[in-house]
């Protein structure tokens, strides 16, 4: 199934984009298992979505947990904590 | 109500008086504004989600106070220090409630809505990092005895 990924401000920076459309594989169909298919990637992603990596997460753009589901189509964004007002 | 997510600058005095004119029984009005302090910045955010998040926090706090309305502006792109960044201004019939919701839109403002600010700082851009105080902040609104107590 494939979703819409969205990446803001320092996280979109590490990683070089803001907009990805995502092919999941088979098996990944919550927001914690999002994280750890783009932490699988290496390099930039490895680093960004590491555990210790403070990232908020919103599908659909409403703020959700770890354990989340994804469907086919959702758009999901991955966030460094607000830091708005 | 009135949300808005804009990169213009705002008049608060004809934001308060809009405010008061929707309501005959409207005995109160509270404001706040936040300011730039220090460094320029640059305010990024997620649009369409940051209204939707703003929607819900002011929801909330109607059902927690008589609120009879509120405008709630944000702005978004570069702002440099003692430009105006945010407003909250909640009409109420009167000043207990328009004073708690006022201060609840804000505290959880500051820790839902998806802004983030990068300052300019001479020696190069950083992104500011959250602080734990403004979770601190937006809970003690989760438990009633908390309520009245202000955190600095």
């Amino acid at each position: 199934m494939k979703v819409k990924v969205l990446f803001f401000a320092g996280l979109r920076e590490q990683l070089g984009t803001g907009f990805e459309e995502i092919e999941l594989p088979s098996g990944v169909s919550t927001v914690a298992a999002l994280r750890s298919h783009l932490q699988s990637r290496g390099g930039a992603y490895e680093k960004a979505f590491s555990e210790k990596a403070l990232v908020r997460a919103a599908v659909n753009q409403d703020m959700v947990g770890q354990s989340a589901r994804i469907n086919a189509g959702d758009e999901v964004a991955f966030f460094p904590p607000v830091t708005g007002g | 109500m009135k949300i808005s997510v804009q990169r213009e600058d705002f008049d608060l005095g004809l934001e308060v008086r809009n405010l008061s004119r929707e309501s005959t029984s409207t005995g109160a009005v509270a404001s706040f504004v936040g300011v730039v302090r220090d460094v320029p910045m640059v305010l990024e955010h997620y649009a369409g989600m940051t209204e939707r998040e703003i929607a819900r926090i002011v929801e909330e706090a109607k059902s927690r106070w008589q609120v009879m309305d509120c405008t709630v502006i944000h702005r978004h792109g570069e702002l440099k220090p003692g430009d105006q960044i945010v407003l909250v201004a909640v009409a109420s019939a009167h000043r207990g409630d328009a004073f708690a919701a006022c201060e609840f839109v804000m505290d959880y403002l500051k820790t839902r809505a998806p802004f983030w600010k990068k300052e300019q700082r001479p020696e190069g851009a950083r992104w500011v990092e959250a602080r734990a105080s403004d979770d601190d902040a937006a809970e003690r609104w989760q438990d009633p005895v908390e309520r009245g107590k202000r955190v600095g």
